[in-house]
């Protein structure tokens, strides 16, 4: 066991953990955060899906040791008010169903929104094949990351 | 909007204490058909138990005890959606508490068959009604005036004739609250026209969608108890087996480690055993699984592979003549005197749940006393089970209900939370079992799979005689015990205005048994079943050289039939068909809603054969949410594309094989063709949309591949890259 300290949504969680325990159980048993789920324990899902210094990461199959010094975001830290573009056009187009793999769904979404600010197919393709959704909700993920897109760049306009 | 969970009886002295409350619920002293509708204190007072209630306090709140769990199909907001309509209130006022799972208070409350809305919705707008008249008299009588004069909108009664028509004389229903619990509810008011109304039938948002998007809805496993431990359990791999003898001490060597005990869960009429081990933390735990070494007991049952089940389930339709579900005329006559009958076999595989969200369950024993949390689709079943198992008193079982990550018929077993309460009560400690993704995907119980042997005879273009005998596990045979008895799961998926124009018809089940569980999957047998009827009508339009669209038209005489078919081929461009385009169709029948699908397909330059467009057309009658009804479409069409062409589960030597998704793949975004849907517009009886798109897809694409290549597909799972 080693005391760690992870940097999670921005605030600092002090804790003692085997350093080869998966990110995943440290987010969810250790910290108590449980929006991001457990799929298949093997990167073959994306239900756990967490930022880690900016990249989408599989936290079923990252060390929490590997998190140390950097900072994590989980779905409870990609925005303040359930408001980040992907968050409201996940919203707007009622995407989930069971809404089990979402967390991750919108968490690998946010990246490619970051980094392509007019996603092509292609690019959702890459971005999101990772990602399974047993209730097959893949035709609205599709949509709703084109509105995500656009509602960002009306986002960017504003501000 | 919340999402709770507390008893009535907490809730009743909640609201105690804030002043009066308005109240109304229903019971079934019988059947749905006969539903009472009272107030919760003169159900106190007889002691009935109600299904569910409206409860409006002084403040106006407005909450809603629903009696369903959800999973994703949308109940959370159909249910409020259907009450609101006829009380009149603004949905974003409605709040939602999921019932307890108790059988004697609820009826039952097993969310399956796509039921909730087809069986319930009359209930349901009654309930809304009957309150609402009931504060539209408390109103007329504070105001001394007649109720007719009076009008119900948006949580006020309003008075018209005694203000200027801009601003009425009005009372909110909080205010309306005291003087309407004194009343008795009525029998004589109106319910809405659908033209009238204003909710139903629109395509709403989802009320809990957004606990979905920031990691707020609590799943099962993401439900917390003070002093909490983790268990995993390392279960015989053979689905019957038990445990001989094991070795821990490489477990005890992980730290976290608290318990490792030998447990057992029911697996229908027999116990699967396996050891369980109790951590601080999941991931402690499943490693401490891992390190275990132990000796099974196998003995008892067979050890089948996949391929030898299908062999025997061959013989049994070549040499078995099985049991009449429905026999009419003189098929079987017939069919041996032909010398151009089409005598064919398909084949269906056996397929897991999958769940996003794999089995969990969290539960608490402490002296006699049972508290289960667990994304459940059956808790009075959970409830009824583990009472007579564990000799626990009813009474002392609570099931809270959690969000379901998934359900699909998995989560209606009672096999994860019997084992988690075995566990809890052996250590004395409340404790979440989570499954590995290994554990869910090789342990069932499972959809299964079934084999179909389809004779028909063609004379002057149309079906002389039809002869269609399946030979699969059906789970009706298990959970009755009657295994010599048939049941419409044989039926399931065939449309029945068949029956009056296929005069010489049979129908026949082929009692067969395996030690594999199986259970309800995603449309039951209809999505097995589906294939074989429809792949045959197919082969039989075919034989008789007739479109099929217009071969299923010439047996059908149902005007409702008549009016999808037409619009299938409007929708399609059926009749347009270019070169190098293939078309299929299938239409099948399930929850009392039918759906007919149009499937394009054509080659790609690298010989795989490309899903171009997919179109639906359903017809379920009275409904409450289209776009609920849309996205269970697309979602049914995704699962049904895996069914066909990419996964099923294997097993050799009694083990399901494929652990994990890097082998039973599923579909993914990249592999989901265009999707078109059309509801179809009457106010017949409700039928239900979570399952019905399901079954037609996978004959409607098998069929358009024949279009285009002349290949028959009578086996399933197929690979679209190499027909």
């Amino acid at each position: 066991m080693t005391k760690m300290t992870l940097k999670i949504n921005g605030s600092d969680h002090t804790l003692e953990a085997d350093p080869n325990m998966p990110l995943l159980w440290a987010i969810r048993d250790l910290v108590g955060l449980k929006g991001t789920k457990y799929g298949c324990g093997v990167a073959q899902c994306g239900a756990c899906v967490v930022h880690l210094d900016g990249d989408a990461i599989r936290s079923c199959v990252t060390k929490v040791s590997r998190a140390e010094g950097k900072q994590v975001v989980t779905i409870e830290g990609l925005s303040k008010n359930n408001d980040h573009p992907a968050q409201l056009a996940w919203q707007q187009l009622d995407v989930p169903q069971y809404g089990y793999c979402h967390s991750g769904q919108i968490m690998s979404a946010a990246v490619l929104l970051r980094e392509k600010a007019d996603p092509t197919n292609q690019d959702i393709d890459d971005a999101m094949a990772g990602n399974i959704c047993r209730c097959g909700t893949y035709l609205r993920i599709r949509k709703a990351i084109v509105l995500a897109a656009e509602l960002q760049k009306k986002t960017v306009k504003q501000g | 909007m919340n999402n709770k969970q507390v008893s009535r009886r907490d809730f009743l002295k909640a609201s105690a204490v804030s002043g009066a409350v308005f109240s109304l619920g229903f019971y079934l002293p019988g059947s749905a058909n006969n539903a009472e509708i009272i107030s919760v204190a003169e159900a106190e007072n007889y002691g009935i138990e109600l299904n569910a209630w409206i409860h409006i306090e002084t403040s106006g709140k407005v909450t809603i005890f629903s009696h369903r769990s959800e999973m994703g199909q949308g109940v959370y907001q159909a249910i409020p959606q259907i009450i609101a309509e006829e009380l009149e209130v603004n949905l974003a006022d409605i709040h939602v508490v999921f019932a307890k799972g108790n059988l004697k208070r609820y009826g039952s409350q097993n969310t399956g068959g796509s039921s909730t809305i087809r069986e319930f919705y009359k209930i349901l707008l009654n309930l809304g009604a009957s309150a609402r008249e009931m504060l539209l008299q408390a109103a007329a009588g504070s105001w001394g005036v007649s109720k007719s004069e009076c009008y119900a909108q948006g949580g006020y009664v309003f008075h018209k004739p005694s203000g200027r028509i801009e601003s009425p004389k009005r009372l909110h229903y909080g205010q309306l609250v005291e003087a309407a619990s004194k009343l008795t509810p009525p029998k004589d008011y109106v319910l809405k026209k659908r033209s009238e109304y204003k909710l139903v039938g629109k395509p709403l948002l989802r009320l809990d969608t957004p606990f979905k998007t920031n990691g707020t809805a609590v799943f099962g496993m993401d439900k917390v108890l003070p002093g909490m431990l983790y268990a995993a359990v390392e279960r015989n791999p053979r689905l019957r087996g038990k445990v001989k003898s094991f070795d821990d001490s490489q477990t005890w060597k992980i730290p976290g480690i608290k318990h490792v005990i030998k447990v057992k869960m029911v697996v229908f009429d027999t116990y699967r055993e396996g050891i369980a081990v109790v951590a601080d933390s999941t991931w402690a735990a499943m490693q401490g699984k891992k390190a275990l070494k132990i000796e099974w007991d196998d003995s008892g049952f067979e050890h089948l592979n996949s391929e030898e089940i299908y062999k025997r389930q061959n013989l049994a339709l070549q040499t078995q003549e099985g049991l009449s579900f429905k026999s009419q005329g003189e098929a079987s006559e017939i069919i041996s005197a032909s010398a151009n009958k089409i005598d064919v076999v398909y084949e269906t595989p056996y397929q897991y749940h999958g769940c996003m969200e794999p089995m969990n369950c969290t539960a608490y024993y402490q002296e006699d006393k049972l508290e289960i949390w667990g994304p459940t689709q059956n808790p009075d079943m959970v409830q009824e089970y583990i009472s007579k198992d564990m000799n626990i008193a009813k009474e002392k079982i609570i099931v809270n209900l959690t969000f379901l990550g998934g359900g699909f018929g998995r989560k209606s077993f009672m096999d994860y939370p019997h084992e988690a309460a075995v566990i809890s009560r052996q250590i004395k400690a409340p404790v979440q079992v989570v499954w590995t993704r290994e554990d869910d995907a090789t342990q069932g119980p499972f959809r299964p799979g079934i084999s179909y042997r389809c004779e028909g005879v063609i004379k002057d273009g149309k079906i002389d005689a039809f002869k269609y005998r399946m030979a699969g596990q059906n789970n009706m045979h298990w959970l009755t015990g009657k295994k010599d008895a048939v049941n419409g799961s044989t039926s399931e998926g065939f449309l029945k205005p068949y029956y009056e124009t296929i005069k010489n018809l049979s129908i026949r089940d082929v009692p067969f048994a395996t030690p594999i569980p199986t259970m309800w999957w995603r449309s039951v047998y209809a999505s097995t079943n589906g294939f074989a009827f429809e792949s045959f009508m197919d082969e039989l339009a075919a034989d008789a050289g007739r479109d099929p669209l217009d071969f299923r038209r010439a047996h059908l005489n149902d005007e409702r039939l008549h009016l999808l078919i037409d619009k299938m081929e409007n929708v399609s461009g059926w009749k347009d068909k270019k070169k190098g385009e293939g078309y299929g169709t299938a239409i099948t029948e399930c929850f009392s809603t039918t759906v007919g699908e149009v499937v394009k397909v054509s080659r790609q330059a690298d010989g795989s054969i490309k899903i171009d467009q997919v179109w639906v057309v359903m017809d379920c009658g009275w409904y409450v949410n289209p776009d609920t009804i849309r996205a269970q479409i697309e979602g049914s069409i995704v699962m049904g594309l895996g069914a066909a062409t990419m996964h099923e589960v294997r097993f050799i030597d009694g083990k399901a094989v494929d652990t994990n998704f890097s082998t039973y793949q599923m579909p993914r975004i990249t592999d989901i063709p265009p999707i078109q849907i059309h509801i179809m517009e009457n106010d017949e009886v409700a039928g239900g949309v979570g399952e019905p798109a399901l079954p037609p897809f996978a004959p409607a694409l098998t069929n358009a591949i024949f279009d285009l290549t002349g290949k028959r597909i009578r086996k399933l799972p197929f690979s679209l890259a190499s027909v």
